[in-house]
């Protein structure tokens, strides 16, 4: 009962935060839009960059990489959300939460919904972006696309956990940036098809979530022919992540 | 209400603490004093079981700190040297988190948060940004929170450190009156001496280890009598005129020689007297803590515990 207030109360303060940092609200639609304009329109023109799909048929490159810029906000929100924990260790905050009577566990998971919800919001608002594209989504689609925004975000948000937990101060931090995130982006498929990668980047991409993450998304929202794997597939890939650093989050929290 | 035996924690080579021995009972109000370095602060760390001990035993209302760390912490509540506040949120928004991670019922919480907000004064500030408060606001509220929940041991670090007086007697009159009604037990660290008295007993504590464990009347009745201090034209001359004339050994301390009498209006007279070298100043007062501590090391502690770092300390605070 206890742990359970606990978990909606810090899951609650991470809201609340979120919605206090307007600079946050507005840099979580520019990005996106950015790069939806400058990649989509600029360099697809430029190069006359159209993506074919597996059954015939091509589809224009802005709305290739929508799927793609939606897992983006959701893998830069989640990290950025759960590595807050660090701050939290610097300004003195996390000792006030150590040293409550809840379980270590109940911090790790808390923190974990609190992270994806925000990711969850963020990816929802650059959804909104979808009309503006040209990109008709059902109603049914939307309705999938929340969970799976969610699934996505919870096992990243859990992947952000466990490196602020081994993360001893801020500086780090770009470390993380540099040799972590940027990676995970680049080599998900959200700004071009994986295919035709040469071996040892392939390997990576079959190892980075995100790819599935996308791959999912992308499915849903483009039809089955653009996706890599079946949704199944996807889902099954992300749960067994999600699962596995959720259990390391705890784990870590527990020992610390 | 807390036992420790024979604890010890080292940092590397650092060795914080050093065999500490002591019992805490309930109801009580136990200080820790002693100056900046000495272990205090990593002392409170172990009972809250925020670091383990290298070695030594630590129970709290009967549970064990290392092996039940948990029941541990439903019986504290703490408040830290350091900030410890979310500055993101309101004081309010603080203050009802906190309520909701230790298990403040809901209606109890309203009541609560506005009882501790007006005690520090900061009900009109209530919905407030944390952020835009200043150094002394923030420690207030940060006492607040660690009063909220009325925990049956109350651990207090530096509470008052860098708040005015008339703040410090309403925060000790609130904790006085909490254990009246409540029966709390009250373990606090200072370095001011005055509220080191508010104190049943006082461990002072210097280079991890304790080296006086009594009541403030008693550990002043360590001290001979009164406090003599004065300052001369020549303190080598007048500290070896004292001795010739009252077997009295007097110590130099900041170009001011310091003596302990048993009867310090009748002995003025005399001592002014034995003395040939010119008087500037010369007082009497009553012996306090800090004659205490400096009888027991022979150093005196407020010139230390203002020392660099704290005021380093003190000024991060104030700027976050
Ligand atoms: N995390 C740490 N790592 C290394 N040394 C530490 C650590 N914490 C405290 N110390 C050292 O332990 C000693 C006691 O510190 P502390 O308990 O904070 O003293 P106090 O609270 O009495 O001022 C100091 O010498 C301090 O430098
Ligand atoms: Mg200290």
């Amino acid at each position: 009962m206890n742990n359970l207030r606990a978990i909606y109360s810090i899951w609650l303060r991470d809201l609340i935060r979120y919605r206090r940092d307007k600079y946050r609200l507005i840099s979580s639609l520019a990005q996106p839009a950015l790069f939806l304009f400058v990649f989509g329109n600029g360099l697809a023109r430029g190069l006359a960059i159209d993506i074919q799909r597996t059954g015939g048929g091509s589809e224009s490159y802005v709305s290739f990489i929508f799927p793609g810029i939606i897992g983006m906000t959701l893998l830069f929100t989640s990290v950025f959300t759960a590595v807050s924990i660090v701050w939290d260790r610097e300004f003195g905050f996390l000792k006030e939460v150590m040293v409550a009577p809840i379980s270590r566990w109940s911090i790790a998971v808390g923190k974990a919904l609190g992270g994806s919800t925000v990711a969850l919001i963020q990816g929802v608002i650059v959804l909104l972006l979808a009309p503006f594209l040209g990109l008709q989504l059902s109603f049914l689609t939307l309705f999938a696309l929340i969970p799976l925004m969610y699934l996505i975000s919870i096992s990243l948000t859990s992947m952000g956990i466990v490196i602020a937990v081994k993360m001893e101060t801020m500086e780090g931090f770009q470390m993380v940036l540099n040799f972590l995130v940027m990676p995970i982006f680049v080599l998900s498929g959200a700004m071009f098809p994986l295919s035709n990668l040469p071996g040892w980047l392939h390997f990576l991409t079959r190892i980075n979530p995100l790819s599935y993450g996308v791959d999912a998304l992308r499915g849903l929202m483009l039809g089955p022919s653009v996706a890599e794997f079946s949704l199944g597939f996807d889902v099954a890939i992300l749960s067994v992540f999600a699962v596995i650093m959720m259990f390391f989050a705890v784990f870590l929290f527990n020992r610390s | 209400m807390i036992e420790v035996r024979d604890i010890y924690k080292t940092y590397g080579d650092i060795e914080a603490v050093r065999g500490v021995d002591f019992t805490v009972h309930a109801g009580e109000i136990f200080g820790f004093l002693g100056p900046n370095g000495a272990g205090k602060t990593t002392m409170i760390n172990i009972l809250c079981t925020l670091i383990k001990p290298t070695s030594g035993f630590a129970s709290l209302a009967g549970h064990n700190v290392v092996t039940d760390a948990e029941k541990v912490r439903s019986s504290i509540g703490i408040v830290f040297q350091d900030p410890s506040l979310d500055e993101r949120l309101t004081a309010h928004e603080n203050l009802e988190f906190h309520g909701m991670i230790y298990g403040v019922p809901k209606v109890d919480r309203r009541g609560r948060i506005s009882n501790v907000l007006k005690m520090v004064e900061l009900w009109d500030r209530r919905n407030d940004i944390v952020k835009t408060f200043s150094g002394g606001m923030k420690r207030r509220l940060e006492i607040a929170r660690g009063l909220m929940h009325n925990p049956r041991v109350l651990f207090l670090d530096e509470p008052t450190l860098g708040l005015d007086p008339q703040t410090r007697n309403r925060i000790w009159e609130y904790i006085r009156d909490l254990r009246q009604r409540e029966n709390i037990t009250i373990f606090l660290t200072t370095h001011y001496m005055d509220e080191a008295e508010n104190c049943d007993r006082i461990a002072i504590i210097d280079n991890g280890k304790i080296i006086s464990l009594d009541t403030p009347a008693k550990l002043k009745s360590m001290v001979g009598g009164d406090v003599i201090t004065l300052s001369t034209s020549d303190n080598k001359v007048a500290i070896e005129e004292i001795k010739k004339s009252h077997s009295i050994e007097a110590l130099e301390q900041d170009s001011k020689i310091v003596l302990e009498v048993p009867d310090g209006e009748g002995f003025l007279a005399k001592l002014v007297h034995s003395i040939s070298v010119s008087i500037d100043s010369i007082s009497l007062r009553r012996p306090t803590l800090d004659d205490v501590f400096l009888k027991l090391t022979g150093r005196k502690m407020r010139e230390e515990t203002m020392g660099a770092l704290d005021s380093f300390k003190a000024h991060v605070r104030r700027r976050r």
